[in-house]
C-alpha cells in the first residue's frame, strides 16, 4: 500500500468532517441535498456488507461469512448491543470454517 | 458535572461504546497489515483518516487487488456522511474555531450517534466528545495492537473477516427502519452484487451510492411520516 493513498485519504476525510462542522455549520442545504446525502449511510453501508460477505476479488462466493454474516444479522435484529453482533460474526464464521 | 446521575451514565455508555470500538481496531489493524499495509502505515491511518467505514473500505480494496485509485474513491464516498454528520452536530458544537477543528476530527459515526440520541444540550455536547475522545483513543491503540500481531494471526482461522461486515450490518440495521432508507439499502446491495463480476474492485461500492437517489422525491408525497427527519 502506498504512503500516497493514505495522506490524500486522510486530507480527504478530514475535509469532509471540516467542511459539514465548521464550513457549511448550520447553513440550510437545499431539502432535496439533505434527503440524499442522509441516505448515504444505508445505501453504502449496504453495499459493503454484501461486498464483503459475497465476494473474494472479483468472485462471488457462498462461504462460511454468509452464516456468520447471517447470524450477526439475526444478532443486530435482535438488539444485541454492537460488540456482541461483532463477536457472534467471527465466532460462527470460524466455526463453521473449522467444522467444513 | 459528575453529581448528575444521569451524566454519569451517559459518560459511561460512551466509554464502554469506545472500548467496544477498540477491540473492532484490533481487527483493522490485522485486516490492514495482512492486505499489505505497513504497521506505521496502519496506525498513521488510525490517527489521521480516523474514519473506521473509509479505513476498511480502503485496505479491503488493496487486499483484494484494486487500484490505489478505486481504494480512495469508496473511502472518500463513505468518508463524505461525516460531512453530513457536521451539518447534524454543528449547532450543538459551539465554539471558538479551534474547538470545532478537533470537534470535526471526531466527527463519525460513533460520537455522532451518541449525541443525537440525547435530550438534553449539555449532555448532546459530553456525549459527543466523550464518544468521540475515547474512541480516538481506543481506536488508536486497538489498531497499534492488530497491527502487531497482524503477522501472527491468520484473520480467517478467527473469523475476522466476518467480523466488519457484521459491524456492519449492526450500524445499518436501526436505519432500515423507515421505508426510505430500506429502498437505498436494498438498491445499493442490489447494485453492488451485480457488479462485483464486472465492474475494478471498489466500483461496485461507489455506484451502490445510487441508491441515495429514493431522497428525490419530497417526503410530503409519502404516507410514511418517519421518513421526513
Amino acid at each position: 500500500m502506498s504512503w500516497t493513498l493514505v495522506f490524500v485519504l486522510a486530507g480527504t476525510a478530514y475535509l469532509f468532517k471540516v467542511l459539514g462542522l465548521v464550513v457549511i455549520g448550520d447553513r440550510v442545504l437545499p431539502p432535496v441535498l439533505s434527503r440524499c446525502l442522509a441516505l448515504i449511510p444505508a445505501a453504502l453501508l449496504a453495499a459493503i456488507v454484501v461486498k464483503d460477505t459475497f465476494s473474494t476479488g472479483q468472485d462471488l462466493v457462498l462461504d462460511a461469512r454468509a452464516l456468520g454474516v447471517g447470524a450477526a444479522a439475526l444478532a443486530a435484529w435482535r438488539k444485541v448491543p454492537l460488540i456482541g453482533v461483532i463477536v457472534i460474526g467471527a465466532v460462527v464464521t470460524a466455526a463453521v470454517r473449522a467444522l467444513a | 458535572m459528575l453529581r448528575d446521575p444521569r451524566m454519569r451514565q451517559v459518560i459511561g455508555a460512551c466509554v464502554t461504546l469506545g472500548f467496544a470500538v477498540g477491540v473492532f481496531a484490533i481487527t483493522f489493524g490485522v485486516s490492514a497489515v495482512s492486505a499489505g499495509a505497513s504497521v506505521a502505515q496502519a496506525c498513521t491511518m488510525s490517527l489521521l483518516v480516523f474514519t473506521g467505514a473509509s479505513q476498511f473500505s480502503a485496505i479491503s480494496v488493496i487486499g483484494s487487488g484494486g487500484s490505489a485509485a478505486s481504494a480512495f474513491g469508496g473511502a472518500a464516498v463513505l468518508a463524505a456522511r461525516n460531512g453530513v454528520y457536521g451539518l447534524a452536530m454543528s449547532p450543538h458544537l459551539r465554539g471558538s474555531l479551534g474547538t470545532r477543528l478537533v470537534a470535526a476530527q471526531l466527527t463519525i459515526d460513533e460520537s455522532t450517534a451518541m449525541a443525537v440520541a440525547q435530550d438534553d444540550p449539555e449532555h448532546r455536547r459530553a456525549a459527543f466528545w466523550v464518544t468521540g475522545a475515547s474512541v480516538y483513543v481506543f481506536w488508536n491503540a486497538g489498531t497499534l495492537i492488530g497491527a502487531l500481531l497482524g503477522s501472527a494471526v491468520d484473520p480467517a482461522k478467527f473469523g475476522l473477516d466476518a467480523a466488519f461486515p457484521a459491524a456492519f450490518v449492526a450500524i445499518l440495521f436501526p436505519l432500515l427502519r423507515d421505508r426510505v432508507p430500506r429502498r437505498a439499502a436494498v438498491t445499493g446491495a442490489v447494485v453492488c452484487l451485480a457488479l462485483i463480476p464486472f465492474a475494478p474492485v471498489g466500483v461496485p461500492i461507489l455506484c451502490a451510492t445510487v441508491g441515495v437517489l429514493f431522497g428525490l422525491p419530497a417526503p410530503a408525497d409519502d404516507a410514511d411520516p418517519a421518513v421526513a427527519r
